[in-house]
């Protein structure tokens, strides 16, 4: 009996020795604070209309963002649009980050994540919940849970409403899951974020943003009310019909980069690409301004 | 027993007291909605007095009174013990109303089975038996429609009670409005708007998982179709940010708010104006068909086999803007 019982004890303190060490490396990293982003290529505030380059987008978004005008914003229906939760760390601006604890532990049960510019307050579930049902409301933050991979946060979101891969029209579909990796070096954050999308994308859409640490940075919550700013009914859509759109062509001529380059697809990620780019045929130069060349 | 021996022991029972404290301290997993006896019946509690039951065919939407229960269509006959059952495990009150948005057997299936669970209180001649089942009265002519042995239907799924005026209204501890829009999915719909629980049942003009159910057969335009979207629209009112306020329980498919109407009556009205282009044209259907009209949207809402398919519904939009096209030009002359 007493053999058994020690037993029992041995596998007892063996058992909650490793709990309390795999919950001691699960909250190694605090990435509470304020943080200010570091501007990078890509978080461009207005794209070019046409500009789909070094994007793994498909022809069915390609149609999509052709027919896409800025209009769009001026639909009373879409003037309070916030960024998703995968967009919204690509505009520039500041970052909150703040955990929700549990009272009697203090364990995490939930991070929290504001970004500056037109995103919304996210939640980032550490309690294991089980995904909401395929009938639920989609959200623009979706449904995020978090798990601890050694000292970086992985971060796994679904349930998005539809947003967007480039604010130029290239749509991000509702059936899109996200991955994120959120990476502490001292003052500095990395967000690393993967997109697969089987409706607009034929590639994982891999970015990065970095952060760094700006204690007593205020941000402003983001409250928008939709009221009407142009003299349109509430039921229109602004579009262009296939074939249409001219604005296209203005982003190959006035940078001077092929019609093809331009209309983006998984190749022109890679560097390869730059081999075929300079084989391919140069567009059209910009039509003249009237006067432009007058004295 | 020896005196070390109990206090061994009372270490055992403490490592293991600690052991099963440091897993019950687990932060409370999140309670989704279950079916009540675990079959594909998912319930879901919207918002107010009203709920969403998915997986009995249609989606079926449930109003829980104080006295009464309203019930917004009935899912598939051979669903119904189930169905009952999730209603039942919400309240046990009489259910006195039930709605049908359209005639299909999909929405109208359960009629008998669940207006049987239920008594109509009258104020004039007392109680009778069975629940009033109301909709518009197309919908009564379609199900009685002894030559069109499509859409005929069993008499004991008849609607009791209808309305053949463009607004018909109700009450159930709030007021329960029902709009008739014409010739949107088919020329018998109804939307129900909860009023307090600010929820609005839109039956099959609004399905997200899948293109617009266009049933030209049955009256239904794309026109009529885009409309009630436009007014679906009017109807929200969104929380902030264009998240939450308003909810739509659609015909199938999932729980929106105004954004999810907003990129479907976007879609709906950017490929009907591709068509319609096609159309003045003088494109054939073919020719439509083969210019992917709908390309772009594939992906979310198309599906090359089942009831509604991508090309069922370029068929439905081709047909119906030709026979706008031909009455116009028609009046012309």
């Amino acid at each position: 009996m007493r053999a058994i019982l020690r037993a029992l004890l041995f596998v007892s303190f063996a058992v909650l020795a490793l709990a309390f060490a795999t919950q001691t490396v699960g909250a190694q990293v605090d990435l509470s604070g304020t943080y200010s982003q570091t501007p990078s290529q890509d978080n461009t505030t207005d794209p070019f209309i046409g500009d789909y380059t070094g994007l793994p987008v498909n022809d069915a978004v390609r149609l999509r963002a052709d027919s896409w005008t800025a209009a769009k914003w001026d639909q009373e229906q879409h003037e309070c649009d916030p960024h998703p939760a995968d967009y919204a760390p690509r505009a520039p601006g500041g970052l909150r980050i703040w955990p929700e604890l549990d009272p009697l532990t203090y364990a995490v049960l939930a991070w929290h994540f504001e970004v500056f510019t037109n995103g919304t307050a996210r939640t980032i579930y550490m309690d294991d919940r089980p995904q909401p049902s395929a009938y639920s409301a989609q959200t623009w933050n979706g449904f995020s849970t978090g798990k601890w991979e050694g000292d970086k946060l992985k971060v796994t979101t679904t349930n998005m409403k539809e947003g967007w891969l480039r604010r130029n029209g290239l749509a991000r579909s509702n059936k899109a899951t996200l991955t994120e990796y959120f990476i502490r070096h001292g003052d500095f954050l990395t967000i690393v974020s993967i997109v697969k999308d089987p409706v607009y994308l034929t590639e994982p859409l891999v970015r990065t943003e970095r952060w760094f640490l700006n204690p007593g940075y205020t941000l402003a919550p983001f409250i928008c009310t939709p009221r009407d700013v142009v003299d349109k009914p509430p039921s229109w859509v602004p579009h262009h019909l296939p074939g249409t759109n001219d604005f296209l062509k203005e982003f190959p001529s006035n940078f001077g980069i092929p019609v093809e380059a331009t209309r983006g697809g998984a190749e022109t990620m890679y560097p390869e690409y730059i081999q075929k780019l300079a084989t391919l045929p140069a567009p059209p130069p910009p039509p003249a301004k009237s006067g432009a060349n007058k004295p | 027993m020896t005196g070390t021996t109990a206090i061994f022991d009372r270490i055992v029972l403490i490592a293991l007291a600690l052991l099963s404290a440091a897993f019950d301290s687990a932060p409370a997993r999140a309670q989704q909605d279950q079916p009540p006896d675990g079959s594909s019946i998912q319930l879901l509690h919207i918002q107010g007095r009203v709920h969403m039951l998915a997986g009995a065919g249609a989606n079926i939407t449930v109003q829980i009174g104080d006295n009464a229960v309203v019930l917004v269509d009935t899912g598939l006959a051979r669903m119904s013990p189930q169905a009952l059952a999730a209603i039942r495990s919400l309240s046990q009150k009489p259910i006195e109303f039930v709605i049908n948005t359209s005639a299909d057997a999909d929405h109208t299936g359960g009629n008998h089975n669940l207006a049987q669970a239920g008594h109509f209180i009258s104020g004039m001649g007392g109680e009778r038996p069975g629940a009033s089942v109301v909709s518009q009265i197309a919908v009564l002519d379609r199900m009685t429609a002894s030559s069109d042995k499509d859409t005929a239907a069993s008499p004991e799924l008849w609607p009791t009670d209808t309305y053949d005026t463009d607004r018909w209204a109700l009450f159930n501890d709030e007021a329960i409005v029902l709009e008739h829009p014409h010739a949107a999915h088919t020329d018998g719909d109804s939307i129900v708007f909860f009023r307090r629980s600010d929820v609005i049942s839109a039956g099959d003009i609004f399905t997200p998982d899948r293109y617009p159910m266009i049933d030209t057969a049955k009256g239904g335009t794309i026109n009529g179709e885009i409309d009630a979207l436009n007014r679906l629209l009017d109807l929200m009112v969104p929380r902030a940010d264009e998240e939450g306020g308003t909810y739509v329980i659609p015909g199938h498919g999932r729980v929106c708010d105004r954004a999810a109407v907003t990129n479907y009556r976007d879609m709906a009205t950017i490929i009907r104006d591709r068509i319609e282009d096609l159309v003045k044209k003088g494109k054939s259907l073919d020719q439509v068909k083969a210019s992917k009209p709908t390309l772009d949207y594939d992906g979310i809402y198309g599906a090359n086999s089942g009831l509604w398919t991508t090309d069922m519904f370029i068929d439905a939009v081709y047909r119906s803007l030709s026979a706008a096209s031909a009455k116009s030009s028609e009046k012309e002359r």
